[in-house]
């Protein structure tokens, strides 16, 4: 045991190589597919680059077992989320809450491709403004 | 003897890398032509102590010197002798060594390079880089020496790591920083440009193949990297939008806008200020990179042994370099003006949205990955960012780029006219559509949605940059590398897209517990788990497992999925099965021993997953032909000419 | 303004960031609990010493404790175990020792042999204690003052000089009413 876990540990300092096959086959497919889903979401706090799905480490497997209880009796992917955070803080989750503090990274890609696009729009409007004045002359071959 | 040698020639390094900084630097705005001739004694010297001492670091790995610290950390007795070079890199000194070494090669190929072009403007090329190499050989010495001996010397040494221990990874970052210094010399490029006033369109002509080949290299490299992961890391994925993959990707979509813009600056001197600016961003993100990964800010997979004094120095080297060139940037941009027009539907307007998209996309993954750090920063609290953000954010701006690639390409330069191109790009979208509905229908049957839009992007892509070579052909028109190059790559951006969305769709999945004898059902094949026998490495021991593959009865493959244990550090490492057949993988990994016979075992069937890494490759090929066009090296002959001065570029 | 001056803005905000980020990366495996400042959850575990006996945390209200959560498989527990004992002795602070996921048998060959400072020894073999504590690795001390509320967590191994300013001091400079 002693051995193992140092094992386990030791993996994780090197560089979170090991990775743990999480074998739990829930009764109901689609139950399944959320405890698979919601497991790959959750960060594992000890190998702290792998969700606990991948995680060789007891602590995951624990919270894995969690998971899939909380599934089992009922509970929301939500609620089960709310129940990590409140332990672990959003750290552990992989996908950010949307929340007042997280609102500018949520509205980040939205808003530079929004930007991006009125600023490329004004520019060719420009630029075409400046064509239609201009003749024909320059030698322009077809290769980029 | 040998590491003190390489030590006495980093140092001389760093005083020629100063001379060469200098001298490159301070001739020109100084006006000495004079000094100008000791330019290329100082780059040529700078770059054989180099070699130096990278050769001696090389040579205490090979000859088991376990009183360098560095050697002894990172080798062993056991360790065979292509690890042991690969070892040179296998950690954070060694690698930045390696970096320092290929900038003096990619700087002794431009010191050839611009040995054609104006002799004052390739002296400033020659001295940014010079003090790019001084900042990092600084940076070694100063934090980072890996020639420090050990009193007493040990033994035996601790061994490579065991991941490092494999061909694609001892070749991955080699590539990968040739890619990341490659934008050194555009950065160059750009600076001395800016210095000289040389505004016009001609510096981006004679930069544009250095740029693709970089461009090039770095592809090769993440895609390395990513291959590796698959195989290796044994959970199957091969992109996890780690942070410090994301510091490697970030300058290349910023390289890729670089490249298109480039043709556009060189083509009608548009986008001018635009170009230099990537150029900066480009080489910024390389060392971003360089930060992020050596600095300890991010919880990483790959990062080195954090040490905040490295992350101050490099943040230092940072704000100077950079901070330097955007000053140089927001004082001398303003003075590029072009009244070159274009119509909406021209090329220059296809390459401009596409800018955009990339700058987006990069700008995204870099708010992303700096979100826990910003957020920490602000006071905001702790969080992490994981593929879930990642991935649907990434496709925002990606879907709309591969179809205006798709019909871009077929655009005229400067009027907006598709004319009797316009047809086929339609038929090709027709086309494209009807392959996507039969393969999400026909072939894969299910899930429609996102893959049907991304199958159909793909394809139209892949068919719509093949009409115009094949136009050209049956012309019998001629082919220039730009244009083989090209469509290679735009091709390959089209199989990516394919491939990537069948792993991502259709893979198909199970973890299961297996005792000797039983059989799972994974996805139309049969895997029949016969146990596990003992291995024995050169410098690990194990076991593999037996697993019999069968489709419908029939044979397909035996995979033997194994288990290793370095006994140096004692780690245990996966070394997945993968047969790869035409159109998919198998991957077997095993996990961990049950008991009673029992073992867990990763069963993954993935579609196309081979076409991801073809097309990296395809896409890197299609950067190095294009690189190689004769266009190129006439541009450089004829450079000596004053620059035929574009029109509307008043510099 | 010159809009070409804004990359170099955007830049140096950058590099305050990193700058920050830099300055705190040496604390960066450490993530803060939420549960500071909250209710330190009820359990009710058996007893290491005496499986009969079972442990509730309510039965500590009213007095200041400490929860030091321990495993004989966690390597700096070992090293943290001396500084127990002898803040057991020293001190008027009682230590609850959390032992999480682990044989019964280490454990209590452990104590044997290594002397016990704690008051009570809940086993949690299960680690469902634990993760309701948030718990990512061994050791961890929190610290519960006499309404029951986590005023403190510390990650990672104790020293006495630790003890003394995040755990004691916190406690008797309250507890002392002229302070």
């Amino acid at each position: 045991m002693i051995a193992r876990v140092l094992a386990w540990l030791l993996a994780c300092l090197v560089a979170g190589a090991a990775f743990g096959i999480d074998t739990t086959q829930l009764p109901d497919p689609r139950l399944q597919a959320r405890y698979e889903a919601l497991t790959h979401e959750l960060r594992c706090m000890q190998c702290q680059n792998q969700s606990i799905a991948d995680s060789p480490v007891g602590l995951a497997a624990d919270l894995r077992r969690e998971v899939a209880e909380q599934l089992t009796a009922g509970r929301t992917d939500q609620e089960v989320r709310d129940y990590m955070a409140a332990r672990y803080g959003d750290f552990i989750l992989f996908r950010p809450r949307v929340s007042a503090r997280t609102a500018w990274l949520w509205a980040l890609p939205g808003v530079l491709l929004v930007g991006g696009v009125v600023v490329a729009w004004r520019i060719v409007r420009r630029r075409s403004a400046l064509a239609a004045s201009q003749p024909d002359t320059d030698d322009l071959g077809e290769d980029s | 003897m040998l590491p003190e040698l390489g030590q006495f020639a980093l140092i001389l390094a760093l005083l020629l890398a100063a001379l060469q900084a200098f001298f490159g630097l301070a001739a020109p705005a100084l006006g000495r032509d004079r000094w100008l001739a000791a330019v290329m004694p100082a780059t040529a010297g700078q770059a054989v102590m180099v070699g130096t001492a990278f050769a001696c670091l090389v040579a205490s790995f090979v000859r088991f010197d376990f009183s360098v610290a560095y050697v002894a950390e990172n080798s062993n007795s056991a360790l065979p002798l292509a690890y042991r070079v690969a070892a040179v890199w296998g950690a954070h000194e060694g690698s930045l060594l390696l970096w320092i070494t290929l900038l003096a090669v990619w700087t002794v190929a431009v010191a050839f390079g611009v040995a054609r072009l104006p002799a004052r403007f390739g002296a400033r090329v020659l001295g940014v880089l010079g003090l790019v190499s001084f900042g990092f050989i600084l940076f070694t010495l100063a934090t980072s020496n890996p020639f420090l001996r050990l009193d007493p010397p040990v033994p035996d040494g601790r061994d490579l790591n065991p991941l490092l221990q494999d061909p694609a990874l001892a070749l991955h970052p080699p590539l990968l920083y040739t890619g990341y210094v490659g934008f050194a010399v555009a950065f160059a490029f750009a600076i001395a440009a800016m210095l000289e006033g040389r505004l016009d369109q001609t510096w981006a002509k004679w930069t544009r193949p250095w740029t693709l080949a970089a461009w090039a290299f770095l592809t090769c490299g993440i895609a390395l990297g990513s291959w590796w992961a698959y195989y290796e890391l044994g959970w199957g994925g091969y992109w996890f939008w780690d942070p410090v993959e994301n510091a490697s990707f970030m300058p290349w979509l910023i390289g890729t806008a670089l490249i298109h813009s480039l043709a556009v600056t060189d083509k009608r001197g548009l986008f001018k200020s635009w170009t230099l600016l990537l150029a900066i961003i480009a080489f910024s993100l390389s060392l971003l990179g360089t930060f992020l990964v050596r600095s300890g800010v991010l919880v990483s997979v790959h990062s080195f042994a954090a040490d905040p004094a490295r992350g101050v120095f490099i943040l230092a080297f940072l704000v100077i370099m950079i901070g330097g060139a955007l000053s140089l940037y927001a004082w001398r941009a303003p003075l590029l003006r072009s009244n070159a027009g274009f119509e909406f539907a021209s090329r220059e307007s296809f390459l401009l949205f596409n800018n955009i998209l990339l700058v987006i996309a990069a700008a995204t993954v870099f708010g992303g990955t700096l979100a826990p750090l910003i957020s920490d920063t602000l006071g905001l609290g702790t969080l992490s960012v994981g593929p879930q953000y990642f991935n649907p954010t990434f496709l925002l701006p990606m879907l709309p780029l591969i179809a205006l690639v798709a019909i871009g390409m077929h655009a005229n330069w400067k009027r907006g006219r598709l004319g009797e191109r316009g047809r086929p790009v339609i038929v090709a979208g027709l086309m494209a559509l009807a392959i996507a509905i039969a393969l999400v229908f026909g072939y894969y049957a299910g899930r429609p949605g996102l893959a049907l839009v991304s199958f159909a992007l793909g394809a139209w892509l892949v068919l719509s940059s093949l009409f115009d070579p094949l136009d050209r052909l049956r012309r019998g028109l001629s082919m220039p590398r730009a244009i083989i190059g090209m469509t290679l790559a735009h091709v390959a951006v089209g199989v990516f897209v394919i491939a990537v969305t069948a792993v991502e769709t259709y893979t198909v999945e199970q973890d299961i517990a297996m005792a000797r004898g039983e059989t799972a059902h994974v996805g139309g094949f049969d895997f029949r788990f016969d146990g596990v026998d003992a291995i024995d490495g050169p410098n690990y021991d194990g076991v593999h497992g037996v697993v019999q593959v069968t489709r419908d009865g029939t044979p397909v493959v035996t995979m033997h999925p194994e288990k290793r244990r370095y006994l140096v550090q004692q780690s245990v490492m996966t070394e997945a099965a993968i047969a790869s057949q035409a159109g998919r993988d198998l991957f077997v990994a095993l996990g961990e021993d049950l008991g009673a016979g029992r073992w867990s075992l990763r069963i993954q069937i993935r579609p196309l997953i081979n076409y991801v890494w073809l097309a990296a490759a395809l896409m890197a090929l299609g950067g190095a032909i294009a690189a190689s066009d004769r266009r190129y090296r006439h541009a450089r002959a004829a450079a000596a000419v004053p620059a035929n001065a574009g029109q509307g570029s008043t510099a | 303004m010159n809009r070409f001056l804004l990359p170099l803005a955007a830049f140096l905000l950058l590099a305050i960031v990193l700058g920050i980020g830099v300055r705190h990366s040496k604390t960066k495996g450490i993530i803060a609990s939420p549960l500071v400042g909250r209710a330190a959850p009820d359990f009710v575990l058996p007893d290491l010493l005496d499986p009969a006996v079972k442990f509730a945390s309510g039965s500590m209200k009213g007095r200041w404790y400490a929860l030091n959560v321990w495993g004989t498989w966690c390597v700096e527990c070992r090293a943290e175990h001396s500084v127990l004992v002898a803040a057991r002795e020293a001190g008027p602070l009682p230590l609850v020792g959390l032992n999480w996921k682990d044989s019964d048998e280490d454990a209590r060959a452990w104590l044997a042999q290594l002397g016990n400072p704690y008051v009570a020894v809940p086993v949690d073999a299960e680690g469902r204690v634990a993760i309701d504590y948030g718990v990512y690795g061994a050791p961890e001390t929190f610290l519960v003052d006499p309404r029951g509320v986590i005023v403190h967590k510390h990650i990672g191994p104790l020293t006495t000089d630790i003890w003394q300013r995040e755990f004691v001091l916190r406690a008797t400079g309250t507890a002392e009413p002229g302070r």
